[in-house]
């Protein structure tokens, strides 16, 4: 009978073939403001150019290899592939196999991906406007303006990992703040060296 | 108590049924035309992934559909400014993968946006999740988000 049950359950899932996308994928969260501060610094810096290369610097400082560029729209995408090899994960499979003779799964390779965007930095006062045209028409306007100093640089990190049978075990976004406190400290070092003309 | 003989018996119509429905289920040309998802036209699907916004900077809006997708935890994979595309994926236990592409419309006073996105190995079709981009895009573009015609 329970072979009958399971068998009904997988045809019920195949017939579905169509899991969902999670509502809240695509909506801002409460958190999104507070990441948003997390993974951004405003520099003082007057080519947008400079503070790519600055941050493309950093990247390859950490090791990064650079997968895709596009200095228009100050975008720089990096990724490197590292090991993920946690020693408490180890010893929990190896107690396993030793214990329960059951081969637990730990997690062996990781590609860590970056991404690092540079926007001009605004006011904190948008201009906004709201009013009535002779003709009856509505005119709502809500624009951010450009401070005219400096760039916002944001970056956001996320990981792969697979375990020692090559399968994908996990996919997340890294939301650590150290590493991005860390990040910030060695471009804030690395727009200053390179004001310098220090090689 | 069932028998054996039942249970295998029982379990090979089971197999059966479960291969009817997946002959049910798709075929490669389908998948590659990704053709007739739920009886949608291509028309129905633009309208869904597809709107106009009051501005003619195309690099402005393309800055603020990336900054949209940082916001929404995407990481970018591509970006082309003469192509207007952009790409990015958001790993959250699931594989979500985003391609935006901005043109100028026809009028010349407004910037089409369109969007098509991918969840683990399925395309979305739904207009759920495109209007919930688009809400979140139009409030880093401080402009309203319109129907496309």
């Amino acid at each position: 009978m329970k072979k009958i049950i399971s068998c009904v359950a997988i045809v019920a899932m195949l017939a579905g073939c169509a899991a969902g996308i999670p509502p809240e994928a695509l909506q801002f969260q409460p958190d999104t403001l507070a990441n948003r501060q997390l993974q951004s610094r405003k520099y003082d810096i007057k080519s947008e150019k400079e503070l790519l290369t600055a941050s493309n610097n950093v990247l390859q400082d950490m090791g990064f290899n650079l997968d895709e560029s596009n200095m228009q729209l100050g975008v720089i995408v990096a990724s490197k592939n590292r090991d993920a090899t946690d020693a408490g994960q180890v010893a929990g499979a190896i107690l396993m196999a030793a214990l329960f003779r059951v081969q637990a799964n730990y997690d062996k390779d990781q590609k860590i991906r970056a991404s690092l965007v540079t926007k001009p930095a605004a006011t904190n006062n948008p201009i906004q406007v709201d009013v009535t045209t002779k003709s009856g028409k509505q005119v709502k306007f809500n624009q951010q303006v450009d401070s005219g100093n400096g760039y916002v640089v944001r970056v956001t990190f996320q990981r792969l990992v697979w375990n020692q049978k090559g399968v994908l075990s996990k996919i997340e976004g890294i939301n650590d703040p150290e590493i991005y406190q860390e990040f910030f400290d060695k471009l804030s070092k690395s727009i200053f060296l390179q004001a310098q003309n220090v090689e | 108590m069932l028998n054996k003989k039942y249970v295998s018996k029982a379990s090979l119509v089971v197999a059966v049924a479960a291969t009817t429905l997946l002959v049910g289920c798709q075929t490669m040309k389908e998948r590659v035309l990704d053709s007739s998802a739920d009886g949608q036209t291509s028309v129905e699907l633009r309208a869904i992934q597809s709107r106009s916004f009051d501005t003619t900077d195309k690099a402005k809006t393309m800055r603020s559909t990336i900054a949209t997708l940082q916001d929404l935890g995407f990481v970018i994979d591509k970006a082309d400014l003469d192509l207007g595309s952009v790409s990015a994926t958001k790993l959250s236990g699931y594989a979500l993968r985003m391609t935006v592409s901005v043109r100028p419309g026809s009028s010349g006073k407004n910037m089409i946006v369109r969007a098509n996105a991918q969840y683990n190995n399925l395309p979305v079709t739904d207009p759920k999740p495109y209007q919930d981009f688009f809400v979140s895009l139009q409030k880093s573009m401080f402009l309203t988000a319109n129907n496309v015609d």
